[in-house]
Formats: C-alpha cells, structure tokens, sequence
C-alpha cells in the first residue's frame, strides 16, 4: 500500500473552533489527539471574519469581544498549548473503515485509524445555484464566505453597488464587508416581514426589503441587476454589479455522508445526542456541521464538551443503539441536538436549539410522545427566521428512552 | 515547442495568406482545425470570444451518442455513428473522460412502452445492434431508485458520458502543437471575396486565407450571408440543465432517456464523469442567440420531471444550474456544403450531437475541401497529447501517491468540494492555452465547480489567476 497507516486515540477533521475546542480540551487531559485541517492555516471560518464580536462571556478560549482572527489565533493556540497535534494543507478525503480515515497532503497519502473520531468540518452557505435563483450567469455574485476572503484575506476588488441576499446576522456582516470595501449597499433583501425590533436597532444605510424574494439575475459578462418581486406581486429591478447570497446554512457534510453516518432531516448535520454521539460507533460530531451556523462561540462550546463523552467512549464506555429521535413539525425547521441518549445526558447549557422558517410571536413550545405531553413551555420573544431559539431538557426524565420519537411543535 | 495563439491587444500575424481559416473555435471548429492540423497547410482558427469553447460546446449534456435514435441515412446518423467510435478510441489514446454507463429509455406509460419496439427497429437500422427490450422486473433491478410506474425501457448498452472540456481543449491543444494558428477574440465582421482570397474583417483587423470554413454554431448562418447565401436560418433552441450534488451519483446507474415524442428527446437523467448528476435539458425556441439564462419556469419544469423520474434525486443539493443553445435550422439533419467556386464550406445546423460528431464532421469537412481545389496531400500522424485526467474513475491526482510523491503540489487540495489540487492548476495557468477566467480554469482542472460554488476556495483561484496575468 502506497497509503502510510497510523493509529491515534482521537482524530478530529476540522480545525475551526469546533474542532480545535475538542482538540484543547482532550489534550489537556492527556489524550493522543491529532486535528487535521485542509486549509492552509487552522481556526476556520473566523480567519476570515474580520470584525468583533468573537468568543463568549462564558470563558474559555475566548473572553468578550475580540475579532475573527484573533480569535482564530486564540482557539488554534490553545489547542496547541495543551499538546494537540496540528496538522493543517491535509484534506481528509473518505473512509477506510470503521473509524479509519484517508487523508492526502503534500507529504502524501496517509491512512489513519483513530479510537474516536471527531467530525467538525463547519457548514457554508448555499450558493446561488443551490437556491436555484434562475437568470444569467456573471460575474459578480457572491456568498458571505467568498466575499470575506475576497476582501480580508486576498484584497480583491469587489464592485461599486451591491444588494445582500438575507437579513441574518451575516447578512449585516456581509454589508459591513461590503462596505469596508468600498462597496455601496444598494440593499437588503429578505422574504420575512419586517420586524419593528430590527428596524431600530439597524444603523441608518441600506434599506431591508422585506417580503422580497429574489426571481433572477440580470447581466452578461458582468452582473447589472437583481430582480425582485414584493409578495403583493410588485417586482422591480434593483441595479447592481455584486449581490451576496448570505446565509442558507447547510452543514458540510460530505465526509459525515460517505461514512454513513445518519442524517438529521432538519439540520442536515449528523443526528447526535447531547453527547454529540452519531449513529457510528466511535464517530462524534461537533460545531457547525450539526446545525448550519451558530455563533463561533457556540461551536467552540460545543468543541470541549465532546471531550468527557469521547473520554467515557475511550474508557470502554457502551455506544447506544436505537435512541429516540426528536422531530419538529413547521414551521419548525430543526432541533440539536436530535437524539435522545440513553444515559440521561444533557445538552449544552441544559437547552436545545431550535429554528423556525417563519416568524412566530410569543410562540408555545408543545413537546409529546406517544401523544403524551411532556413539556410546554411560553417564549417570551419571538422566534425569528435564522436566529436561534431554545427550549429547556427539564423534561428529559419524562421521556421514554425506548418510546417512539419525540415530537416538538408550536401552538 | 513555439504555438501561435493571440488574443486581444495583439497584431494579427501579416504577411502570407493563410491557406485555410476556420470560424468559430467550438467542439466542432477545433475538431477541424485538428484534422487539418496532419496536413502540410497553414490553418488559422479564429474565435470571436476569449476562450475556446465558449460556445455551445461548454454547456450541453456530454453524453457521447451512439446515434440508435438518429434519422436513418441522414448525415448526422453517418457521423454520429463515426464521431463516437473516433471519439471513443481518441479519448482512450489522450485521456478525456468517458464512462460507458449505458443508457434506458424508460417507458412510463402503455403507449411509451408499445414505441419501444419500433425504436428498437430503428437503432438496427441505424447499424446499432446492441440495443435490447428489458421488463419492469429487470428495468427496477437495474435503477432501483426508478419513480414508480416505469413498465420496461429499451437498452442501449454504449451509450457514454465524456467529458466536454477536455474535448475541445484536447482537439485545439494538438492542432496548435502541430503549428495551427488561434487567434482569440476574433470576432468575424465581413467578409470580402476576390478570384482566390478571402479578406476577413475581424474585430482584430484582416485576416486573408485562401480556404475558409465556417463552423460559427449558432452563428453559422450569419456568416454564410456574408458570403452571399441564404441556406439556413438557425434559431436558438434553449436547454436548461440542473447539475446534483454528487452524493446523489449513487441514485442512477445509466442514463435515464424519456421515449421521445415530437417535442424532441425530452428530459433525462445522467450521471457525468465528474461524478454528479445532470437533470435536463429542456427545449425552448428562442430568437435571441445569447439567452443563456435559466428561467423560473424552466427549472420548476426540469424539477417537476426529476421528481417523476427519479424521486430522491429532488431532495439532494444543487451543485449548479446552467442553459446551452442548439442550433436548430428547422431540418432535421446538419447543413454541410461545400461551394467549390468560393472556396468555403459551411458546417451549419450542428444541432443537438455536435461534440459526439465531432471528430467525423472533421474528418469530413476535409475530404470535402479537396472538392473546393485545396490539395491537402497526405496526412502525418500528429504527435501524442495526454490531457488532465478530469474524470472521477480516473486516477485523480490526489489520490495518487506516486504522482505527489515527485511533486507534492498534487497533494495540496486548493478547491475542496472538486478536489483539486495546486499542481493541476499550476499545470492549467501553465499549460499551451491557459485560462483567462475563473471560468476557463473550471473547465480545464473543475476547480470552483463544485457544490460550495467559491464559499471555500472562490476568492482563493481568482487569486491565482489574476496572478498569472500581471
Ligand atoms: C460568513 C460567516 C460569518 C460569520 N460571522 C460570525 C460572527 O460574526 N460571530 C460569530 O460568533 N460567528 C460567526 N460565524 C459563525 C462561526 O464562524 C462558526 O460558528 C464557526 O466558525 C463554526 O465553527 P466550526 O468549527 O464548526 O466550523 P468552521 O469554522 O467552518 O471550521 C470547519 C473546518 O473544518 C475544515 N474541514 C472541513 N472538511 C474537512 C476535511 N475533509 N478535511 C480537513 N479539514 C476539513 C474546514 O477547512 C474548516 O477549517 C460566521 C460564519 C460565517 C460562515
Ligand atoms: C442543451 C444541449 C445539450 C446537448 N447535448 C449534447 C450531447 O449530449 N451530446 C452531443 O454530442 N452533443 C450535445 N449537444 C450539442 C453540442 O453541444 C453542439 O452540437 C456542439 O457544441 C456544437 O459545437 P460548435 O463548434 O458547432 O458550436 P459552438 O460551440 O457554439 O462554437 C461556435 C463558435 O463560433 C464562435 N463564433 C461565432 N460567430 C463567430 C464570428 N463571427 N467570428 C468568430 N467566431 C465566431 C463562437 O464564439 C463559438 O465559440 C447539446 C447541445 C445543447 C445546447
């Protein structure tokens, strides 16, 4: 075999702060891990973040608000300094085996089996293509993590005038992109309502249209507009030479895939338990590659409590089967984690997270099984459309670890 | 070894006239341009846009045909049938991509299954004869992912998916090495035609040849009126095609082919060498030669029939979505004349198999240029050419351990979703006819193709092309 084979305890694919969270945190008590990373450099999509607003109050690797970089650095140091191996420029490519993984880099092809493994390879952004946004095909037309690299990592020159697919919190990282290069923003678009909230909270600048959807781009060789249509049928054409297709999260779940590890419908992630366990024995995932995207903070938490469930899994501690799955009805989109293990574990922060496709006010969180209702729970504020929302595991112990799915819906 | 392309900002090449011009640097002009390349005559292919197939020839469906459904006798029948063995035995000697996965024409209904036969009766008379009726039983045996419904398809085990880049890219590479001129963003304006020269009005300045060939797609017939005729009228049939993720490759297994109607071929499902898999493409009649757009309605009609025919195909992701033009003439045969006293030929109304014929509209194309007082003499043999393996059963090269061992860039993967590493784009921005575009380095390595579309690497490739060009 031209491949070199190895073993190591824990293999984590990914070195985003996901990933890097469990690489510090296993290090730290004394595992062999080692995190392969196909960029060039480790700390994933926040290298190219460059604005603040990084790591949590909550501590660890990041206290308060530091910037995307930065806070790259911090979590790829701290994964370091606790004596985790960094590999970065190797592309974990497929599956050998159960828990055996290929990888190739420039030192060649290697093949390395791992007692854990750690998948953390993030989530992007669906591209225009994707959403099957119909029209010509130019240039000019972005998603949020092409334009961040485009201007803070290779200063490229964007356009004059853009419009911003989305209204999320990267929508409005991707305007502040935008205009940090020079670029107009001619506007905001999204298919949601207006909320009154948002509107005051916004700084003076684009405007958001919302009820808007995007029928089409126009343009040859260069883009020249993007044309839209209001849900009362009114369409126009708004003139521009760049737009960017901002959020859609859809986790990067190739490798997840072609080891066949069970899918969430929801999330579109790996199905997993509070423990980050996924339906593959000795396979565990981490960060964005659950859910699409949170905030960095949230994946990096994610990160280092992996570390005690995959430290019981190296001490021989059982793998569960057949656990209960928890489904969401609409407009619910998804719910992570969404499997119940058998142990009794809980999420982080004692919470799910949850996604809603539409507006909600003041919504009822109705969760039963078998019919039985386990648990209703009055959000205060409303859920809104690429924002996370979350409901108590108070009710964990009520629910049947052999009963049928648990389904969570609104009222 | 020294090649002549030249693009624009640069003088055309003065002095003696060329003996033959092609038009037009599609699948089919670099076909030609190759053929004529094994004579000892000068050739100039000139191509109005910044990249050889730019055309047509870079957004079709890339199966390679055995022509079983062709019109008996007609023209196209004859070179599809040549083209696709010429073609398969050269993709074979210079590495293009091809997979013989076979295709099924599915049968849905009582009436589509009781045309089976006849279309069984005309790929015979077609001198194909492999083709072979399978039952409902064997027909879900084979794609087990079928909608329900489909009672029995029709076989044809040759039918192939290649690749459509490196085809062209291959043809105008060799001519080129053998010394063929290309004059890129060239665009043919007038023409003005003495005792025995052309002169060409380019939008690069004149261009004088003795011969010319007009293979300008769907252009073909505006060049043809510069020269005074009025044969044939091509009108723009669009195709919108949808490309799936390739965790969807293992949901079909051949290329899935609607029993055709009067409407045309209908939409199909194949998979492509790249390892994804393609949904379309339509067929609407348009005027406008430029509307390569997609459109709302077209798509929400390629997914509605995806649905139908393969069901779990529709929830998987959309890797891409693009439209090619056809050049229909309202003939159901190509329109390839010689005109002996003006010294031209015109290969006009390449419909819808263009890049399967290729190789044999090229082959005759030139046995026709000895009619129009060109003796071309014997052909040499051209020397070997061994393209990029682009194709998923090939042995990528980052998976190729020999291959990174003597050169690691070919271990440094720079677009993810594709797997393409920096020694292939090096090789490409290095190569005899380099990208200019993001674009044209997709088409030569698929770097950027993929699902994430540049989220990862976008920025990252254009980096390196604009590098290459200051
Ligand atoms: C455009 C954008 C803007 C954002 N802005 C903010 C913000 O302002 N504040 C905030 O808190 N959060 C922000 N986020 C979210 C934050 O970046 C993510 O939550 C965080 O990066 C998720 O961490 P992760 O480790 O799960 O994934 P990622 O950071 O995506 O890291 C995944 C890593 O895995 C690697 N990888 C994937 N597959 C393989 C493989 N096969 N082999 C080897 N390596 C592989 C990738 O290269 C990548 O480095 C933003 C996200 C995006 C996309
Ligand atoms: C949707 C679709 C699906 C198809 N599927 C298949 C398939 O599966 N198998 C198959 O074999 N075929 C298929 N085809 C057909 C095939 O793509 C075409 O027959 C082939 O590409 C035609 O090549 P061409 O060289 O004639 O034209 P083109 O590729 O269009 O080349 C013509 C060139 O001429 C240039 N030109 C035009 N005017 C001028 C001028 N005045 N001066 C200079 N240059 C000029 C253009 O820029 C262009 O590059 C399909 C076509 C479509 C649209």
């Amino acid at each position: 075999m031209t491949r070199r084979e190895r073993t190591v305890d824990v293999l984590v694919v990914g070195a985003g702060p996901a990933g890097l969270g469990a690489a510090a945190a296993l290090a730290a008590s004394g595992t062999r891990v080692e995190v392969l990373e196909r960029e060039q450099s480790a700390g994933g999509i926040p290298r190219h973040c460059h604005h603040g607003g990084f790591g949590s109050r909550r501590g660890g690797s990041g206290s308060g608000d530091v910037s995307g970089p930065d806070y790259a650095l911090r979590c790829t140091a701290a994964a370091e300094r606790a004596g985790a191996t960094l590999r970065t420029g190797i592309t974990v490519t497929g599956w050998a085996g159960p828990r055996t993984l290929d990888a190739t880099g420039p030192g060649g092809l290697e093949r390395i089996t791992a007692r854990a493994v750690v998948l953390a390879t993030g989530a992007r952004e669906r591209p225009r293509s994707a959403r099957l946004v119909p029209g010509t095909r130019p240039t000019g037309v972005y998603t949020t993590g092409e334009l961040q690299q485009a201007v803070h990592l290779h200063h490229q020159h964007i356009g004059t005038r853009a419009v911003v697919v989305g209204d999320e919190p990267v929508s409005h990282a991707a305007a502040d992109t935008l205009r940090i290069a020079g670029v107009e923003v001619a506007a905001l678009v999204t298919g949601h309502p207006a909320t009154a909230l948002a509107a005051l909270r916004r700084r003076p600048g684009a405007p958001v249209l919302s009820r808007t959807t995007v029928t089409g781009l126009t343009g040859r060789a260069r883009l020249t507009g993007v044309t839209v249509r209001h849900h009362d049928g009114r369409t126009t054409t708004l003139r521009c030479d760049t737009v960017v297709f901002t959020g859609d999260w859809i986790p990067d779940h190739e490798l997840a895939r072609r080891g066949a590890v069970d899918l969430d419908p929801g999330t579109r992630g790996p199905a997993h338990d509070a423990s980050y366990r996924t339906g593959e024995q000795g396979v565990f995932a981490v960060g964005n590659l659950l859910h699409g995207v949170e905030s960095a903070g949230t994946a990096a938490a994610e990160g280092r409590a992996v570390a005690a469930p995959v430290l019981r899994h190296l001490a021989g501690g059982p793998w569960p089967v057949g656990q209960v799955t928890l489904a969401v009805a609409a407009p619910l989109t998804w719910i992570a984690p969404n499997l119940i293990g058998p142990d009794g574990d809980r999420p982080l922060n004692n919470r799910f997270v949850l996604r809603t496709e539409r507006r909600l006010t003041a919504p009822m969180l109705v969760v039963r099984q078998n019919g039985r209702l386990l648990h209703r729970q009055r959000m205060l504020l409303p859920a809104r459309p690429g924002h996370p929302f979350h409901l108590s595991a108070d009710w964990l112990d009520r629910a049947d670890p052999r009963g049928d799915t648990v389904r969570i819906s609104v009222r | 070894m020294t090649y002549t392309v030249t693009r624009a900002g640069q003088p055309l090449p003065a002095g003696l006239p060329y003996d033959v011009t092609v038009i037009g640097a599609g699948v089919v002009g670099a076909a030609i341009a190759r053929e004529l390349a094994r004579y000892r005559v000068r050739t100039a292919l000139v191509e109005a846009s910044d990249d050889i197939g730019n055309g047509t020839s870079k957004a079709n469906t890339a199966i390679l045909h055995t022509g079983f459904d062709a019109v008996p006798g007609s023209l196209e029948a004859r070179l599809v049938r040549e083209g696709q063995r010429r073609l398969t035995a050269y993709a074979v000697e210079t590495g293009i991509p091809v997979e013989r996965v076979g295709a099924l024409l599915v049968a849905w209904d009582e009436e589509q299954l009781a045309a089976l036969p006849a279309l069984l009766a005309k790929a015979e008379a077609n001198g194909y004869h492999a083709a072979r009726l399978l039952d409902a039983a064997r027909l879900a045996e084979l794609e087990p992912h079928l909608g329900p419904g489909a009672l029995g398809a029709l076989e044809i085990p040759d039918e192939s998916v290649i690749c459509p880049w490196t085809t062209p890219l291959a043809f105008a590479t060799q001519a080129l090495l053998a010394g063929v001129h290309l004059h890129l963003d060239c665009r043919v304006t007038g023409i003005e035609s003495s005792q025995d020269i052309h002169t060409l009005t380019t939008t690069r300045g004149p261009l004088r040849t003795r011969q010319l060939i007009n293979a300008a797609g769907l252009h073909a017939d505006a060049i043809d009126r510069l020269l005074g005729h009025d044969a044939f009228t091509v009108t723009p049939r669009r195709g919108q095609l949808i490309v799936y993720d390739k965790l969807a490759r293992d949901l079909v297994h051949h290329i899935l082919l609607p029993v055709p109607t009067a409407a045309g071929k209908g939409v199909l499902v194949a998979p492509t060498v790249f390892g994804n898999v393609l949904l379309g493409p339509t067929a609407e009649d348009l005027d406008d030669k430029a509307a390569t757009e997609s459109t709302e309605d077209g798509l929400a009609l390629l997914r509605e029939k995806g649905r139908r025919i393969l069901p779990r195909l529709i929830d998987e992701e959309i890797t891409a979505v693009y439209a090619g033009l056809r050049a229909a003439t309202g003939h159901e045969d190509y329109r390839i004349k010689e005109y002996p006293d003006r010294r031209y030929i015109a290969v006009g109304g390449i419909r819808s198999t263009g890049l399967t014929a290729s190789m044999a509209i090229a082959g005759h194309v030139t046995a026709l240029l000895d009619r129009t007082g060109l003796d071309l003499g014997a052909p040499a043999e051209l020397p070997p050419l061994t393209m990029p393996g682009l194709g998923e059963v090939s042995d990528r090269p980052y998976l190729n351990a020999g291959l990174i061992a003597r050169d690691p860039a070919y271990g440094t993967v720079v677009c993810h979703c594709e797997r393409v590493t920096a020694g292939e784009i090096r090789d490409a921005l290095d190569s005899v006819l380099p990208p200019r575009s993001a674009e044209g380095l997709a088409r030569r390595t698929r770097a950027g193709n993929g699902r994430c579309q540049g989220f990862h690497c976008g920025a990252g490739l254009r980096a390196l092309i604009e590098g290459t060009r200051t």
